[in-house]
């Protein structure tokens, strides 16, 4: 059956992070707004109740909260010439879906870039020269600057409630002078102290600091204390349960859109959510310059028609560029060619990992923990030490990111140990609690060969063609990761440690989907300054479509060494500033191409 | 279907708490009671009036605007739609199941609907109805219509609410459900000689000489529109409450039973009362649902969610500087003791129920069993913890609470249920260590209890209130 429903002034696709903070930007600006997610209403009851939202088989292994992939997936490949086939089973990256999207089950990392990540291609030209980027890197400037971001950077970390030890507040060193020396300047500090750090990160700390190098305590979107937000949302203390990542927080410790915004949203007359209606495609006018709405087919199969003044697309990641590409907005990108840019600069990171194994009696406890909880350096990443005689461009924290170690997922045992068998149970037993672990989280760039297409034969439930990912290991980045991690193998080694294993990607090897690395995709829909270059201007909206704006980490021109939902954040209440103080005054392009 | 039962004897339980009738038994009258519910019936009085129709004066309401907003905010600090309105169902078209011991009763639609509500309802009509439980077409209201409290709102907030009432409220055509009482308890003239009885006349508010006059406005509030006693003053075998006004020692000195939750003293005793709450956690609770002491649950979300958070800071400290000016009737003082935290925190389980304490309430309400501020009750000294009746503790394990949304307090944070986790023996021993650790001092709960309470178990609902 075909629905037409009645008009509203915007309409977002997604409950995810960017899709509620623009609702709650949009509403306060008097628009009445349709919010659209795919999946079904959740939240911390009876979604993340406790205790039953601490089951790993059917969080993690059976996949909760992650896309449902009989419904729809991605392709995968690793070069142009190669076949792409169906993502079966949740491996490498976890799409979100549900009320709350991916931000319900995220770990709560919160940061912000370094300004000159944010002029990536200028600034290394600048300092390093031409010839130092690589010929097939396609790495760019977002249009935007860290003085502009920095005061929504300062709201997310209100509304988030975000945990950290800033180190220098309006030009002024704050606290004992222990946050991060490589932190830009900030206007506030954050609004909750920095967590407690685990014993493993202890041990860390002072490992990093014997070997002259910055530990701090990260920026944590897990509560350290009980918080009320500024839309007067609250927050309970983190208890270190250990279930952050791939989870709903019992505790309503961990920020999520369905904690820290939803609650003062469903108090507006102004807002609507509709779950379970999935987005097909964003409708346009006949010439192809005007968004009229969006199509979208709820749970019972009934395909509607939404006419809006404005649409917002908020989905995961990836997933916009999908949505531009089936609705026919903007070139898609041609690898060989070098033309079109939707698609273009599809990027990840880099992960590496270094355990250290002690004799039975350490008691690290891994079962104590939390997803944003860590002790980390920045020494390098960004553009915090010279890149000239590394060779390679990006870089990456390195953290003890102690999460809580559970039984499924694996436990960490040294090198030469017995798959299976008396060794290896023996292993399992001396290892769980006396292992300190950290992961150098690298930046993975932009390539031409790495990029986002429909797939030529695979179609979702739906008869969409599915997105095809065309993506590989390249050598500058994995140079990158092995010249980070060799430098932290002695930090590792000065804990005294009974054996040390490195875990870190060699030369030639190829993206692997089963393992987890991280859910930290970037590019597809990319912002810039250049309508030939990318998808979406500064304010992140589309140069072909003025009354789209796409939002999230697909316009990161490049992959950070961060995670990303701290600029995500950050990005929306920047673009939504720019709509609701310049779009809805005189509605059209606000860069003139 | 949203219920509410009515206030029982204080620490009494009775059988039957909430009765449900089949949905078609109010349709089956007993024959016997049919001549009599005849005489007695609205319908037959909208026949008589029809009868007289040209002698009836229309309704006048004085269509002042201020007026209306202004019977609107007393309406709300009357929290007329908490029992007029159903759930899902139209603002005050009534329908609202209200559970008794004689059976199931219906409110009533009080929309300005001229055939189903009071749209024909002068403004006599409308203030004896308030004041004296009669309605216009003769008969009396069942006394879960605070009337002996209303009794006491001034003619000018009288005016205000009629006006509101005839001119603020959409009407919604809606004929009310009658009771499913079995006769002969279905007869409705015994409620004369209730009244008779206990309500023998309006008792219009007047302060006592030379009180402060914030208290005042506070008595009024609290005595008249708030009828906060309707739960929190005990009642007698007959139903009524003890006493009506804040000169009584027994007056808002902790109600019985209501729907399975003990309303607490709001007098100022240390231990079971508000004695250690100063003005300001007063008001705040009012306002949100909770404050660093306590959060509202059980029947007091609705009441903070519709009624109390619309009040105005003034009214909210009037109503607060009153209960303060209760005096309490026990010299017991609570005093913290660290003698749980030290053996929790040391890992010592060995005090009954302390195992499960650690297991189950630990992770939020702490070791020290002073929760987190706002987000987290306390349970060291807390009125509801420590309540001669267990009943509201072993109903909170069984089946969690939600807090009342608010526009200032937005998070509806819950306390998910833990009937299916714990046992009757384990429920039973963490009710009694909560009980009993951390300064609190009272009465162990068998679990016997348990099993009793766990036989209405009701888990929290999976959504809030609508805002």
């Amino acid at each position: 059956m075909n629905i037409n429903q009645k008009h509203v002034d915007a309409v977002i696709v997604g409950s995810g992070w960017t899709g509620m903070i623009m609702a709650k930007e949009l509403t306060e600006a008097g628009l009445k707004v349709l919010v659209l997610e795919r999946g079904p209403a959740r939240d911390t009851y009876p979604d993340g109740a406790y205790p039953k939202t601490m089951d790993e088989l059917a969080f993690i292994q059976r996949s909760r909260l992650f896309q449902d992939m009989s419904k729809t997936t991605v392709t995968i490949r690793h070069g142009v010439d190669d076949v792409a086939v169906p993502y079966r089973q949740i491996g490498a990256f976890k799409p979100g879906t549900g009320l709350g999207g991916a931000g319900l089950h995220w770990s709560g990392q919160h940061w912000r870039i370094f300004p000159e990540e944010l002029q990536l291609r200028s600034h290394y030209e600048q300092k390093y020269g031409k010839s130092f980027i690589p010929p097939d890197m396609t790495i760019a400037d977002w249009g935007v600057t860290y003085d502009e971001l920095e005061p929504h950077y300062t709201f997310a970390e209100q509304v988030f409630g975000t945990a950290g030890q800033a180190y220098r507040v309006n030009n002024q060193i704050v606290g004992n002078g222990d946050g991060n020396v490589f932190e830009a300047n900030r206007s506030a500090p954050f609004p909750l102290p920095a967590m407690k750090n685990t014993y493993s990160a202890m041990i860390y700390w002072k490992a990093c600091a014997e070997n002259g190098l910055h530990p701090f305590s990260q920026p944590s979107a897990n509560a350290s204390t009980p918080y009320t937000n500024p839309y007067g949302c609250q927050m309970g203390p983190c208890t270190f349960c250990g279930f952050c990542s791939g989870y709903a927080c019992f505790n309503y410790s961990k920020a999520s859109p369905n904690v820290n915004i939803l609650p003062a949203l469903r108090l507006s007359q102004n807002f609507e959510l509709r779950t379970e209606c999935n987005v097909l495609k964003i409708n346009l006018d006949n010439m192809g310059k005007r968004a009229t709405g969006v199509t979208y087919v709820d749970k019972d199969g009934n395909t509607h028609f939404q006419p809006a003044d404005l649409v917002i697309a908020g989905t995961f990641a990836y997933n916009n560029a999908h949505l531009l590409l089936v609705s026919g907005i903007g070139e898609p990108y041609d690898p060989k060619s070098g033309k079109g840019v939707v698609g273009k600069n599809l990027a990840y990171q880099t992960m590496a990992t270094i355990q250290a194994f002690f004799e039975p009696g350490k008691f690290t406890n891994p079962f104590i923990g939390a997803g944003g909880n860590s002790v980390t350096i920045d020494d390098y990443n960004g553009d915090n030490f010279d890149h000239g005689p590394a060779g390679f461009v990006g870089g990456g924290p390195v953290w003890c990111n102690q999460a809580g170690t559970k039984p499924i997922s694996g436990i960490p045992v040294p090198d030469g140990t017995p798959k299976w068998g008396s060794g290896w149970k023996k292993a399992v037993s001396d290892s769980y609690v006396n292992t300190v672990s950290f992961d150098i989280e690298g930046s993975s760039m932009a390539y031409r060969q790495c990029y986002l297409s429909l797939d030529p034969t695979y179609t979702d439930s739906y008869g969409q063609p599915l997105l095809r990912f065309t993506f590989d290991w390249q050598d500058n980045d994995i140079k990158m990761s092995r010249w980070i991690t060799n430098k932290m193998i002695p930090v590792a080694k000065s804990m005294n440690p009974k054996s040390i294993k490195v875990l870190v990607k060699n030369f030639g090897d190829h993206f692997d989907t089963r393992p987890y690395q991280t859910t930290h995709l970037a590019g597809g829909t990319m912002m810039g300054t250049d309508p030939k270059q990318s998808v979406v201007n500064r304010y992140l909206q589309n140069w072909d479509v003025s009354n789209l704006f796409v939002v999230g980490s697909g316009v990161f021109p490049q992959g950070l060494g961060y995670n990303p939902t701290g600029t995500v954040a950050a990005l929306t209440y920047w673009s939504a500033k720019a709509i609701r103080n310049q779009y809805l005054k005189n509605p059209g392009p606000l860069v003139s191409e | 279907m949203r219920t509410r039962a009515l206030p029982f004897l204080k620490g009494k339980k009775l059988k039957n708490l909430r009765y449900f009738g089949p949905q078609s038994s109010h349709r089956r009258r007993p024959k016997s009671a049919k001549k009599l519910w005849f005489f007695y019936s609205k319908r037959s009085f909208l026949f008589y009036c029809l009868l007289l129709a040209p002698s009836i004066a229309l309704a006048q309401p004085d269509p002042n605007p201020a007026l209306v907003t202004q019977g609107k905010y007393l309406a709300q600090a009357g929290d007329c739609t908490a029992c007029h309105t159903s759930l899902g169902g139209q603002s005050f078209a009534g329908g609202l199941a209200i559970s008794s011991p004689i059976g199931t009763i219906y409110s009533s639609n009080i929309t300005p609907d001229k055939t189903t509500g009071i749209g024909t309802w002068s403004y006599d009509d409308f203030a004896r109805l308030m004041r004296s439980g009669k309605t216009k077409q003769g008969y009396i209201v069942y006394p879960a219509m605070p009337y002996p409290s209303y009794s006491r709102i001034t003619d000018p907030d009288m005016h205000a609410l009629y006006a509101y009432f005839m001119l603020g409220v959409q009407p919604v055509e809606q004929s009310d459900r009658r009771p499913s009482i079995p006769w002969p308890l279905s007869m409705r003239w015994p409620l004369h000689f209730w009244r008779w009885f206990f309500a023998p006349g309006a008792q219009p508010f007047t302060a006592p000489a030379g009180q402060d006059a914030q208290i005042s406005r506070g008595a009024y509030l609290v005595e008249g529109l708030g009828h906060c006693g309707a739960c929190h003053t005990p009642r007698d075998l007959t139903l009524q409450e003890e006493s009506l006004t804040g000169d009584h020692a027994s007056y808002l000195s902790g109600g019985g039973l209501i729907d399975g939750w003990v309303p607490v003293d709001l007098r100022s005793d240390d231990t079971t009362g508000l004695g250690r709450w100063n003005t300001q956690d007063i008001v705040y609770f009012l306002k949100t649902g909770s404050n660093d002491k306590a959060a509202a649950f059980g029947a007091m979300g609705p009441v903070v969610h519709n009624s109390t958070q619309y009040l105005t800071d003034s009214d909210l400290a009037a109503i607060a500087a009153y209960l303060k000016s209760l005096p309490g009737s026990s010299s017991d003082t609570f005093t913290y003791d660290n003698t749980e935290t030290t053996a929790l925190d040391s890992g010592d389980e060995s005090k009954q129920g302390a195992a499960v304490y650690l297991a189950s309430c630990d992770v939020c309400h702490s070791a020290n069993g002073e929760g987190y501020r706002e987000a987290f009750p306390a349970l060291a000294g807390n009125p509801v913890v420590v309540a001669d009746n267990p009943s509201s503790v072993i109903n909170i394990i069984l089946d969690g609470a939600r807090r009342p949304v608010t526009q200032t307090s937005p998070s509806a944070l819950v306390m998910p249920t833990l009937a299916w986790k714990l046992n009757d023996q384990q429920i039973a021993d963490v009710a009694t260590f909560i009980r009993t650790s951390w300064g609190n001092h009272a009465a162990g709960v068998t679990p016997d209890e348990v099993a009793h309470l766990r036989k209405t178990y009701k888990p929290v609902p999976n959504r809030e209130l609508s805002p």
